[in-house]
């Protein structure tokens, strides 16, 4: 065991399966001698070459264009966009292809690549560095899209989306890069992709997140627990495909849902987790499900972003009101 | 060295036959036996009848749209001489010829465009990549199984294509960029063939050709008659030696004409002249490479006899690929992934519940 920020472990994640699968390939724009805006990559093109972890281009869409063709044949590419909004214009070569090889080629060419990019606000950023597009990703069909909450989940699910033969968008947020210290094991293991992680059980309201938003869910929790109610907080861990099977489970012993998440509301992963609720659990519903999301809004700059972020209290105020109902 | 002989930048252009069939640079003829001249000959009547009939087969209503390949055969026929087995091939969509050449059926060009999948699943063409529809994003796929090439320190090449509209998209510029700093062995192929649907070259770019696009790139770059199957054989034969011997990527540009329209559903009447299209018929790739055997007295072909033995072949395949099982629920589900999420499993069982209660009901 040892302590690791989440940078570490992700880190430690990509160290790993260089060290012990020379088909891994790590690159992206300044991943290589300075090791990532981030330093999320520090050390790794010292340790593995040049030829393994190595500084691109700038050009997103070719990065990720390039991965298609490493992977396509027999390369395990793990790409980095240096910000979630830099993604976008690599999006058609996702949409149009790092998640259609597979079927298009009726099975005959897989694509096990890892598409890695910081997401989320909180931290003072300009623009196009405070934005949560994992809805758009999720609705992507023939991708998987994971967002760890801790640096123990950030290691284990790198590395089974390492292992993936199916492309990965792998979400992390950049907001507890290094906010949150944790023991982490530091051998191999990994989490399995599809699970979610309920945190903590309880009985009147089922409070769902993933990302950043664990951390805040984490403290309204105690402002919930002095209030009297019983929280179950379920970690999703993957956003797509979506454990329904935790989330059904959930909602028929509390009956009562608050989904949090930072991304714009309407057409997102809370409008999904709310269409759960109706289709897996209808019937044991309480109270009318909540979505603590971001407005329909562009997400302001830093002066403008505490209306946008979501608070403890928030999360709190929206949990009482829903146990309440 | 042919790269600075025909330097794009002034404009020239690397032609060894004429339109009648005459050597203009008996210094530059490629070393190609006359076995090889005829059958290369025979591979490109055989394309072109098997654009023909897929054309009419969309004709009469037994196929869906169909992009014609008439009157670029000498470049597919050309590259698939050089090709080799283990060389990889990243189409777009207009190469019906290479992709044969590579092991490709036209039974699984049918089918694909009969709207089945399986028609990319060319059965002995492991390394032909399917039919890629969104222009120019195939390029930055070379260039990445080009980096697999060279990191694996294997002997392969790649080679691209990419159409004359092709050119103004962010990944074609992209991807040249990537394989020069990369120094991948990939050849990527423009075929100019003058129009992007509708839209004629002039109004894609200022440059003076598209070839000259690679000196930005660092890349050695060439123009080539693309209907001189001598030229087209000879730059393939010294770009892929280029790529193979690891000096990195290449770019060339082949001049040609799409005889055809865009696609079966495109009008050119309403955008070109039928002068145009007839200055171009003189150049007809087919017919210079014919006139050419023919002053060489290698040619003992009966072409009307060829046509007919090759539209039987194209019919049988296509009666194949009309042939196959039916389209089955499983197969617009079990590709998705590699390993199915239980919620796509989920939905196509109530699919096949709605089908069951539909067959039940009277």
């Amino acid at each position: 065991m040892s302590v690791m920020t989440m940078v570490q472990a992700i880190n430690n994640a990509l160290d790993i399966k260089l060290a012990e699968d020379n088909d891994v390939v790590v690159y992206g724009e300044d991943v290589g001698v300075v090791g990532g805006v981030f330093r999320v990559t520090e050390g790794l093109q010292k340790k593995y070459g040049v030829e393994r972890v190595f500084d691109s281009p700038l050009a997103e869409s070719a990065i990720v264009g390039t991965g298609v063709g490493m992977a396509l044949s027999g390369l395990r590419p793990v790409v980095e966009m240096q910000f979630e909004g830099f993604s976008y214009p690599a999006f058609n070569q996702i949409i149009s292809n790092v998640s259609r090889m597979h079927n298009r080629s009726r099975g005959r060419f897989r694509i096990p690549m890892v598409i890695r990019f910081p997401y989320g606000g909180g931290i003072n950023a300009i623009e196009h560095h405070s934005e949560s597009p994992e809805a758009l990703y999720s609705h992507i069909p023939g991708l998987k899209v994971v967002v760890p909450s801790t640096p123990h989940d950030a290691k284990g699910l790198l590395i089974s989306a390492i292992e993936s033969d199916d492309p990965v968008i792998f979400m992390e947020p950049k907001r507890i890069y290094r906010a949150i210290k944790q023991e982490v094991a530091t051998g191999k293991f990994s989490i399995p992709i599809g699970k979610a992680n309920v945190l903590a059980e309880g009985t009147d309201v089922t409070v769902v997140a993933f990302g950043a938003m664990i951390r805040e869910c984490q403290r309204a929790m105690v402002m919930a627990k002095e209030a009297g109610i019983s929280v179950e907080l379920i970690d999703l861990r993957t956003i797509y495909p979506i454990d329904k099977e935790t989330i059904r489970n959930s909602l028929q012993k509390t009956g009562r849902l608050v989904v949090v998440a930072e991304a714009q509301r309407s057409f997102s992963v809370g409008s999904e987790l709310i269409a759960i609720a109706n289709e897996e659990a209808f019937l044991y519903l309480e109270a009318p499900p909540r979505r603590v999301m971001g407005f329909d809004t562009i997400i302001p700059l830093a002066q403008g972003e505490k209306y946008f972020m979501i608070t403890p209290e928030r999360i709190f105020y929206e949990i009482e009101k829903t146990a309440r109902f | 060295m042919i790269f600075e002989e025909f330097n794009p930048s002034e404009d020239k252009i690397l032609r060894i036959i004429d339109n009648d069939g005459r050597v203009l640079r008996p210094d530059l003829f490629p070393e190609i036996s006359g076995d090889t001249i005829v059958k290369a000959w025979k591979a490109m009547l055989f394309e072109r009848v098997a654009d023909e009939m897929a054309v009419s087969f969309q004709r009469q209503g037994r196929m869906f749209t169909y992009p014609p390949n008439k009157g670029q055969e000498a470049i597919h026929i050309a590259a698939g001489n050089v090709i080799r087995e283990n060389d990889w091939l990243v189409p777009a969509f207009r190469e019906v010829g290479l992709m044969l050449a590579k092991g490709v059926t036209m039974k699984e060009i049918f089918l694909y465009y009969n709207g089945n999948e399986q028609g990319s699943n060319f059965k002995n063409a492991p390394r032909v990549l399917p039919i890629n529809v969104p222009i120019g994003t195939q390029l930055p796929h070379a260039v990445g199984i080009g980096y697999s090439i060279k990191y694996r320190k294997e002997n392969d090449i790649v080679f691209t294509y990419i159409g004359d509209g092709g050119t103004s998209e962010g990944d074609f510029s992209e991807a040249l960029n990537f394989a020069g700093v990369w120094q991948v062995p990939v050849v990527f192929t423009i075929q100019n063939n003058q129009y992007a649907i509708s839209v004629p070259v002039s109004t894609q770019t200022k440059s003076i050709n598209l070839a000259v696009k690679s000196i930005a790139f660092g890349i050695p770059g060439i123009k080539v008659d693309g209907n001189d199957f001598f030229a087209m054989y000879l730059i393939y034969q010294k770009a892929s030696e280029h790529a193979r011997t690891g000096k990195g990527p290449v770019l060339i540009e082949a001049l040609t004409y799409r005889c055809g329209a865009h696609t079966t559903s495109d009008d050119p009447t309403r955008y070109r002249t039928k002068e145009e299209e007839a200055a171009w018929e003189l150049s007809d790739p087919l017919l210079r490479l014919k006139k050419f055997m023919e002053r060489k007295g290698i040619y003992r072909e009966n072409e009307e006899k060829l046509r007919e033995q090759y539209k039987k072949e194209v019919e049988k395949q296509f009666l194949d690929a009309e042939n196959v099982a039916p389209y089955a629920l499983e197969d617009v589900f079990n590709y998705m992934y590699v390993e199915m999420p239980d919620d796509l499993k989920k939905q196509k069982e109530e699919y096949q519940q709605f089908l069951a209660w539909k067959g039940n009901r009277k």
